[in-house]
């Protein structure tokens, strides 16, 4: 790597990115034997049957949610959205890590992401699969729910209603959805390509062909493929920031009590990014372990993501801050008796501290360097966070909606078994199709990881015998 | 034009290298002796080589700001049409030409639009999908994808001839010069 004028041993000198000794041959060899082995590792298959055992949870609870009707759900007036929103904000923000990753990294020209980039965008797919299973399966008739969503011209001659931030969401994560694919398939066609050229099975030769539409690595293409990429990565970043801005506008726009804060949209991206980098580093710290890829996922990674995730929470308890000094200083009662109901007095004041343990306290052990390498107290950490975002979600949604302006209207609020079996469900999905992503696809970059070696620098010197030929 | 498998037409000379410097230093050479109806393959990017080849192409982000643009005055223009003068819906006395409410959908039809016309118009340059090309003949040219690095001038270049272009490639660091066939 250049070191662009710093002295020896200067701290701005940029780190190396992978392990040194890495050549071509070696990472293309590495990076392809993860899908073309036959032993797949048995860590995989133990995964694969965890996640498919709960989608087949999903399955069964989806269809009694169909047969019986969304009752069946722990839903109630006035607590009308519970777990189907939460689980939809937390998987929207899950996938957040991924496009800013790929995408506002990207920009900032930070090489290390490129280990880690594809995962994660491969993970934002899966987390918006899981994100949209509920808002349809909410709409309680899934098959009509095109025509109570989308602007189409039907025969009634009626049509949706723009003023209302619900279908900013429609657009907003449609849009998200499709960009996100688009960008990740971009992403993946020079390693198709690869794998074309790699695989043995002339079958898997036709697929990987079809998929990698051609591919050749002309110098003209590269051209065109690089202009591309940071012109989608220049339209994904302000769209990964509207995605979780629109999200939080469901609720700033209403005058709940509790949702009606002016801080929500800085405050739900940073959780997104917050809960995003936990998820990816959940996932990394094992994926890393079981294909053996410490010398592509460093502990350089590890620890970017772990300091990512560090100034994230601070800005999400920022973000608390906020809420409860809105609060009192609104000097309405309304708002008063929330925060009280929500932090001390209500029946579902513990959700509120259990989140601050999660959210705000056990992640202050990132600050040390010590802990930050130590993958199972990072790994902890991610768990805590991944369990914190999900409670802040519950307590925004729950304590704010079943203690509203009415205490006749007042209801306690349990989930019953289908909300936890949907749930735990589309966890599994989640973790299904991203160890299934891992087996067939281009889990790493491969073609951005080569531009990391160092010979792959058109001012590098050594002309031909770099590293690892 | 028909001709017997026997007697394959050529598309050109492939010369393969080892390294992007010397991929690169020869494109410049390709370049300076004047040859123009040429291609270099590599497994990455590398800076300034398309460029090198004497490249250049300013399309892809006209189109993309054409895509968003289309896409804002579709998104915004829905908005319009369907709540001001097809489905007018009087909500609590709000106005229907509520432009603050209109920003976010067509913010994301904007990006949605740019975003689809810069894959569409990657493809379309590319050629893209294109499961057939001459230099797929060349065996060793599957390397292209991995740790190798080819330059191809092809066969109609005006200075293409097999004897001169032959010498003339295998003066520039190549590891092998060979014959590409249709």
């Amino acid at each position: 790597m250049a070191q662009q004028g710093f002295p020896e041993g200067d701290f701005r000198a940029p780190v190396p990115v992978l392990t040194p000794g890495q050549g071509y041959t070696s990472i293309t060899d590495k990076l392809t034997s993860i899908v073309f082995t036959s032993h797949t590792p048995m860590a995989w298959f133990g995964f694969v049957a965890v996640g498919f055992t709960l989608v087949m949870g999903l399955m069964v609870s989806l269809t009694y949610v169909v047969l019986k009707g969304i009752g069946v759900w722990g839903n109630n007036i006035p607590v009308g959205w519970a777990f189907p929103i939460i689980n939809f904000v937390w998987w929207i923000g899950i996938g957040h890590a991924g496009t800013l990753i790929s995408a506002i990294l990207l920009l900032f020209k930070q090489d290390w992401r490129m280990s880690i980039s594809r995962s994660a965008e491969a993970m934002t797919i899966f987390a918006v699969i899981c994100a949209a299973i509920f808002p349809i399966f909410h709409t309680g008739r899934p098959w009509l729910a095109i025509y109570w969503l989308l602007p189409y011209p039907n025969t009634m001659t009626i049509w949706p209603n723009f003023r209302s931030p619900l279908i900013w969401d429609v657009f907003a994560v449609s849009t998200y959805a499709t960009v996100s694919i688009v960008f990740w398939f971009t992403g993946m066609i020079p390693d198709l390509a690869t794998f074309r050229d790699r695989a043995g099975h002339p079958v898997m030769k036709k697929i990987y062909g079809v998929l990698s539409l051609g591919w050749r690595g002309s110098a003209r293409h590269w051209y065109r493929y690089e202009n591309a990429s940071l012109l989608l990565a220049g339209l994904s970043a302000p769209l990964v920031l509207s995605v979780h801005t629109v999200v939080s506008f469901d609720f700033a726009v209403a005058i709940l009590p509790g949702w009606h804060a002016t801080i929500f949209p800085p405050y739900f991206v940073a959780g997104a990014v917050y809960a995003g980098f936990a998820m990816v580093l959940t996932l990394l710290i094992p994926l890393r372990k079981i294909y053996g890829l410490e010398n592509i996922i460093t502990m350089h990674h590890i620890e970017n993501m772990a300091k990512v995730m560090l100034v994230t929470g601070l800005i999400v308890v920022y973000g608390y801050g906020c809420e409860a000094f809105f609060g009192w200083y609104s000097g309405s009662g309304y708002e008063r008796f929330m925060l009280m109901n929500r932090m001390w007095k209500g029946p579902m004041a513990w959700s509120y501290w259990a989140l601050l343990v999660c959210n705000f306290i056990v992640p202050q052990l990132m600050w040390s360097k010590r802990f930050r390498r130590r993958l199972p107290v990072v790994f902890l950490v991610c768990m805590f966070v991944n369990v914190g975002m999900w409670l802040e979600r519950f307590v925004i949604i729950v304590t704010s909606l079943h203690r509203d302006f009415l205490p006749s209207s007042w209801q306690m609020y349990h989930p019953t078994i289908w909300d936890i079996m949907t749930f735990v469900g589309t966890i599994g999905l989640f973790l299904t199709l991203m160890f299934l992503f891992v087996r067939v696809m281009p889990m790493i970059a491969i073609f951005e990881v080569k531009t990391l070696v160092p010979e792959s620098s058109p001012k590098a010197t050594a002309v031909g015998d770099g590293g690892a030929h | 034009m028909s001709h017997g498998p026997e007697t394959p037409e050529r598309y050109g000379l492939m010369a393969e290298f080892e390294s992007p410097q010397t991929l690169l230093a020869a494109a410049h050479a390709v370049a300076r002796a004047g040859y123009t109806k040429t291609d270099a393959f590599s497994p990455m990017p590398i800076h300034g080589l398309a460029e090198a080849l004497g490249f250049e192409e300013h399309i892809l982000p006209k189109v993309v700001l054409g895509g968003g643009i289309m896409g804002l005055i579709g998104g915004y223009g829905l908005e319009y049409w369907t709540q001001v003068i097809a489905f007018p819906q009087n909500i609590g006395g709000r106005p229907y030409h509520a432009w603050v409410a209109f920003i976010p959908p067509a913010y994301e039809t904007t990006i949605l639009l740019a975003a689809l016309s810069c894959f569409g118009c990657l493809l379309f340059l590319c050629g893209f999908p294109r499961p057939y090309h001459p230099v797929f003949n060349v065996p060793r040219f599957s390397m292209a994808t991995s740790d190798r690095f080819f330059l191809v001038i092809e066969a109609d270049d005006p200075k293409f001839s097999l004897d001169g272009t032959k010498t003339f490639l295998q003066g520039l660091t190549a590891m092998e010069v060979v014959s590409v066939d249709e």
